[in-house]
Formats: C-alpha cells, structure tokens, sequence
C-alpha cells in the first residue's frame, strides 16, 4: 500500500473515531494554522499608518502558498461576532523572512471591517484567509521604465511591488487629500533619498484633482513605462481614455477596487438564479411566496420564521426581514429565511 | 384539556398587545446580539469538546475504577453539553446571524441516532408551529402516549408509564424513530415509499457511525479495558437520555400546562400563536448551573415564544416575559426538576387510567374571540 493510501486509511480510521465530528474540529482547539487545516491567520500586530489607515501583521495558516506582489486576499473577521469578508491588496513583500504578511486598510466611513480593524482589532485574533489572488501583478521580464499611478488606498498593491522588486527607473504619481494622509509616506521619502524612486505627491484638497493631461509634464515619457494604476474609478477611467487615445493601451494595467454598493429600496427584480427566473416583486411579499408563484421549488417548513427550514443563500442585493426591518445584503455565505424576508431592491436568490 | 379556559378574560385587543409586547422583547435581544454572545458559544463548544476528548482518555484505563468513574461522568456531561446547549440551539439557529459554517444550523451535525437534517424537520417545523395542538404536535406523547384526559381511553394505555421508561432510557432511538415517524410508515405500502426509505437510510447511516464509536472502536482502543470502557459508553448515552429526556418532559407535561384543539388554532392571529406558546409550555427553576445543562431548556416558555435567540439571552428575557404573564394574569407555569418530573410522570400514570369524560368542553378560543 501507498504512504498516501495508508494515510487516507488512518484518516478514516480516526474519522470513526471522532463521528459525528471530524478529526480537524479536535485539532483545532490547538492547532488552528496547522497544515492541512482551513486556511486562518493569526494577526500579530496593528501598526497606525495614518490618522484612518493602518498596517494589520498577520501570520498565516501553514497552507498559505505565498503571493505575488500586487495580489490581493480575502479575509474573513468576526465583527460584533458576525463574520464578515473582505479583500484587500498585500502590502508584504513576497520575501519577507518571518514568514508573515502584511496588508494596509484604509477605514472608510460606515466601512464596519475597515474601521474595525484600523481602530479595534487586536493582536493574537484568529481570521479566515483565502489564498492570495489577483492578476494586477508585475511580468516576468522586468521593464526598463516603470510608472505606478495611485490615489488614495490604491496605494496599497503598488507598495506590495515597490517593496518587492527593484527597478531601475520607477517613477510614481500618487493622489490623496493632503500630506498627511498619504500612506507610508516616509517609507516613500526614504527610497527617494535612496535615489531609487521618483515621486510626486498630487494633494487635491489643494492642488485639485489629477489633470491626467499634466502627465506629459509630470512624467514626459510616460507613453513609454509600462504602467499599473490604482484608484477610484474616475482616475482608472480616464487613464484608459487617455492611454487608448495614445495608442499605448497595452503598457497600462489596472485594479479596481469593486466597492459593492447596494441601494437598499423596497422591492425589486428577483433572480432565481439556480432556476434561471427573474421575477418582479414588492417590498412586503415574503420571497417564498414570490419564489413559489414563480414555479420555484423553495424549501420551506413553518412558514414563521422559527423553522430555518426555508434558508437559501442571497447571492446578490438585499432584502428586508419582515419582522424587524433589519436589512440583509449579499456576502459569501450569506443565507436568508426566504418566508421572513422580502426583496429590498433586485436581488438574486440561489435556487 | 381543563374544563376553564385560562385565557378567557383576554379581549383580542389586549392578545395583539401582548404580541407586539412580546415581539419588542425579541428585537431589543436581536439589536443587542454581538461579540460577548458569539465568544460564549464558542467558548462551550470548545469546553465541550475538550471534556470530552479527555474523559474518553481516561476511559482508555477504565480498567480501574476511579478512573471509569471519572471518565464515565465527563462523557455523560460532555454528551448532555452536545446535544443540549450546542446540539440543539445550534439547530434551531439560533447561532446563524454568527455567519460561522462551522456553527451553523446548515451544518451541524450532533452527537445523536437522529440525523440533524431530520430531527430539525420534525421538532422545528412540526413541533414548534404546532405546539401542544393534538393531533398536530406529536411530541405530546410521542404518538405512543394518551395526554389528555379528552383522548379516548384503551386498555393500551395501562402500559405508557413502561412505555415512558424504556424511551426514556433509549430515548435517542425513541426520537430517531420518532423522526422517522416510523409507526405511520412501517404499515402497509408506506414502507416503500422512496423517500421514507431514503429517510431510514440516512437514519441506519448515523446508527452505524455512533454504535461503532461508542461500542466498537473506543473500547478497542482502550484493549484491557476494552469492557469497562464499553460499558461506560453505555451508561453515559444512558444517563444523557433519562436526562435530556426528563428535561423535555417538564417543558410540555406538567400539570397546568393547556393542550389545544386542533380547530382553535385555524387563523390563528401573532398574538395568539404567542399566547398558546405561553400556555403550551412549563419552565424549570434553578441554579445557572442547572440552566445550562438542561441547554436553557429550563426556560421551556422564553424558548417556545423565541425559539431562534440565543440560548445564553433566555434568563434575561425570562425576567420581562415573567412580567407580562403577570400583568395579563396568565399563570407561569415552572418549579424545581424534581417537582416538575414527578408532576410530568404524575400525569403520565394517571392518563394510564380510564377517567370520566370531563363535563365542560374546551372552548372555542378563535370563535370567543370573534364574539368578544
Ligand atoms: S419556513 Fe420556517 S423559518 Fe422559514
């Protein structure tokens, strides 16, 4: 018999013996980034950045197969004891020696996982982590001549690359409010004085916001950099109006930060996505009635919100509990009691 | 069923005040859910699993009686936390706002015969919609018991105090079976029905992992004290059954616990459903250590009105619900467990008996209320 087999053997061996539990919901008591367990991380550390942004150390789980800069990972955090998850861009180097990682939040108003972790999140919390993914990364072959254009919290990836891999000619153009609100800006200043980058800071509740036409005399040969842009949508926009306008498209890669916005209205369009039905439907109808109607098969069970025999995932929008008004939106992992909720603006059901 | 209506001095006006009452109660708990209840179930569980990971390794030497002793006590209780405080509440959902797959009602699966996806059909669904409706809620009885002096006597019934006895001890079985519905199906055509059949699957399944842990595997780890270990597997499913099974009977079975028609519940508005979970249900009085072990099924009424908050939040509600049986004078049923198990078995033994049909018929709530 194979190793793998004879382990799969004894896997199953202590499966019996754990029933109706697994092996791992034992190991986890004590070991929870062993390998072989679900990927988590283990924050080590909260380092204030700016006066709404800060740097969250996190050692992670034994399965954690490492990253390339510009990547980004979804973390999950328990926020009020609600699991929460969001990405954000890693802003370690691929190198670091101890193994662990770094990513840098920005809190954003009302942003319950931003300002929970800049403000409240303590070193030695358990967090879920995905593996890194993300393709706003830098190529193989390294380019002669490189632009980062940031703003804001787009900073983040690129602080990943900066950090990562030099180059010989790194010119960035970074846009935030004012001075002091321009993340890692001494690290910035320092490897100017290195002479190993070239920055201009771009403050806009001064200066205004970045005329991308101010480039060619920012930087004059910017047709010629391979280029990465992070930022709000404006910024990215018009960066790609103007690199097309150009001609020079392909040395210009971006990274959209999706902020999810969901406009919390009353009723909206349904999808059953797993059905392939979409369906009008009022604020005040439970969606198991409005799945039904639609010829949906829909589990259901009391039909009073006491059973949870009816929950199924809400896979995009939000809707409403009909008891409370307490308003549900769409995350991974997100299930709802379809008899005691109603459709808050369009929303997609998975059955 | 009594032959007084407890609630007839209520208008249908002061029963939809009572409701909307009640419903304030479950949003301010709902408002105030958060990180301190979210660490405390994770804090059971994680005690849980450790009292039993050692229990189970004091058992591997048995062989000497202190140590069977220690570790058949651990398992009873560990296995009484499993299906109690976790087990349970966790399947009702009571923890799914936490978004925690592990700890979610989806996905829990308890150290029990009956497999969750089963058990949570029977007892959330039919159980808690249809609490104390005869005919409707079979957990009265079980389906093998007369309850109600109205139920028409036979000779059968002299045998339910032994019926009650041997469920009691092997009541997982009794619940699987129970689950399973097993009486309905076992006759005729019924038996082939592809979906009870599945069903009896799933359940055979789950027999199989739990008979093979616990008589099989264990005690073969535990080699010479492969007997006493088997036999200490025994005697703490044993314990945790009489238990668990005592705890639920004090929740419906207690004399001054009102048992419904099956007609008085036809459009049954909130604030009636509320009212017949109010006078459906019987609490047990104690300490926390005891509220806990029964899986704060001591607060059988705060768990009937709201059965998906928190386990951990029903002693504070307890207090507020308290205050309005009070105030629409309404008797709150509840009493130490020794006095509530001897009042359940009371009734149980008496109801084994032919009785004179009662001379005033239950009446007719729903139609009261429309003459009120
Ligand atoms: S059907 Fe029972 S909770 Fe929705």
């Amino acid at each position: 018999m194979t190793s793998t087999a004879l382990r799969s053997r004894a896997w199953k061996l202590l499966e019996m013996v754990t029933t109706p539990l697994l092996p791992s919901d034992y190991l986890d008591l004590v070991s929870p980034l062993r390998a072989g367990a679900d990927l988590r991380g283990r924050i080590e550390a909260v380092h204030p950045e700016t006066g709404d942004a800060a740097t969250i150390v996190i050692r992670p789980g034994r399965g954690w197969r490492g990253h390339t800069a510009g990547q980004y990972v979804r973390i999950g955090i328990d926020v009020d004891g609600v699991r929460l998850w969001r990405a954000y861009s890693l802003t370690s180097p691929t190198n670091r020696q101890d193994g662990r990682i770094t990513i840098t939040v920005k809190a954003i108003p009302d942003g319950k996982v931003s300002n929970h972790l800049v403000r409240r999140a303590k070193p030695g919390t358990l967090i879920q982590l995905d593996q890194p993914t993300g393709d706003f990364v830098l190529p193989q072959a390294k380019p002669a001549k490189v632009l980062y254009l940031t703003a804001g919290s787009g900073i983040t990836p690129v602080m990943g690359m900066l950090r990562d891999t030099e180059f010989d000619d790194v010119v960035m153009v970074h846009c935030a409010p004012q001075p002091q609100d321009v993340i890692f800006r001494s690290e910035l200043h320092d490897l100017v004085a290195d002479k190993k980058l070239r920055l201009t800071e771009v403050h806009t509740d001064t200066d205004g916001m970045l005329d991308i036409a101010r480039l060619d005399e920012l930087v004059p040969d910017w047709a010629e950099r391979e280029t990465w842009a992070c930022g709000p949508a404006g910024l990215l926009d018009t960066a790609e109006k103007h690199w097309s306008e150009h001609g020079v498209l392909e040395r210009l890669h971006t990274e959209r930060f999706r902020p999810t916005i969901v406009v919390a209205g009353d009723g909206g369009e349904v999808t059953f996505s797993a059905t392939g039905k979409t369906v009008d439907a009022d604020g005040a109808t439970p969606l198991l009635d409005i799945g039904e109607e639609a010829g949906v098969l829909m589990p259901s069970g009391c039909r009073m919100g006491i059973c949870f025999g009816c929950v199924t995932p809400l896979k995009a929008g939000a809707v409403r509990d009909l008891r409370t008004g307490e308003i549900t939106e769409a995350e991974p992992g997100v299930l709802i009691q379809t008899c005691v909720s109603a459709a808050a603006g369009p929303c997609d059901i998975e059955r | 069923m009594t032959a007084i209506d407890p609630t007839a001095h209520l208008t249908a006006e002061q029963i939809e005040e009572l409701g909307r009452e009640l419903d304030a109660i479950r949003d301010e708990v709902i408002a105030g859910r958060g990180e301190k209840d979210a660490a405390y179930i994770r804090k059971v569980i994680s005690a849980q699993r450790t009292l039993e990971l050692v229990s189970r390794g004091v058992l591997l030497f048995s062989i000497f009686p202190p140590a069977w002793l220690l570790g058949t006590a651990g398992l009873s209780v560990a296995k009484i936390m499993d299906n109690m405080e976790i087990g349970h509440n966790i399947l009702h959902g009571q923890w799914d706002w936490m978004r925690d797959p592990k700890i979610h009602s989806t996905t829990w699966e308890w150290d029990h015969v009956s497999p969750s996806e089963q058990w949570k059909h029977s007892h959330n669904e039919l159980h808690h919609t249809y609490t104390n409706v005869i005919g409707k809620d079979n957990d009265l009885g079980y389906g093998i018991m007369r309850v109600d002096e109205d139920q028409r006597w036979h000779p059968i019934h002299l045998g339910q105090p032994l019926w009650n006895f041997i469920n009691a001890c092997f009541f997982e079985y009794g619940i699987a079976a129970y689950d399973l519905e097993l009486g309905k199906n076992l006759h005729k055509r019924r038996r082939k029905n592809p979906e009870f059949r599945a069903r009896a699957k799933a359940v055979g399944r789950k027999i199989r992992k739990q008979v093979l842990k616990d008589y099989v595997i264990h005690p073969l780890l535990s080699g010479p004290s492969f007997l006493p270990t088997l036999a200490a597997t025994f005697t703490a499913n044993l314990v945790r059954n009489i238990w668990s099974h005592s705890v639920i009977m004090c929740g419906h079975f207690p004399e001054g616990v009102q048992v419904f028609e099956r007609r008085s519940i036809k459009g049954e508005t909130r604030g009636q459903w509320y009212l017949r979970q109010m006078m459906g249900s019987a609490n047990i009085s104690g300490s926390k250590a005891m509220h806990f072990m029964t899986g704060n099924l001591s607060h059988q009424i705060e768990h009937h009105l709201f059965p998906d908050l928190p386990s951990n939040r029903y002693a504070e509600v307890a207090v507020k619900v308290r205050a309005l049986f009070e105030k629409y004078e309404l008797e709150y049923v509840t009493g130490p467990l020794p006095k509530q198990v001897f009042s359940a078995w009371h009734k149980v033994v008496r109801l084994s008996l032919p009785n004179k049909k009662p001379k005033v018929k239950t009446p007719d709530r729903a139609q009261e209320l429309v003459a009120a």
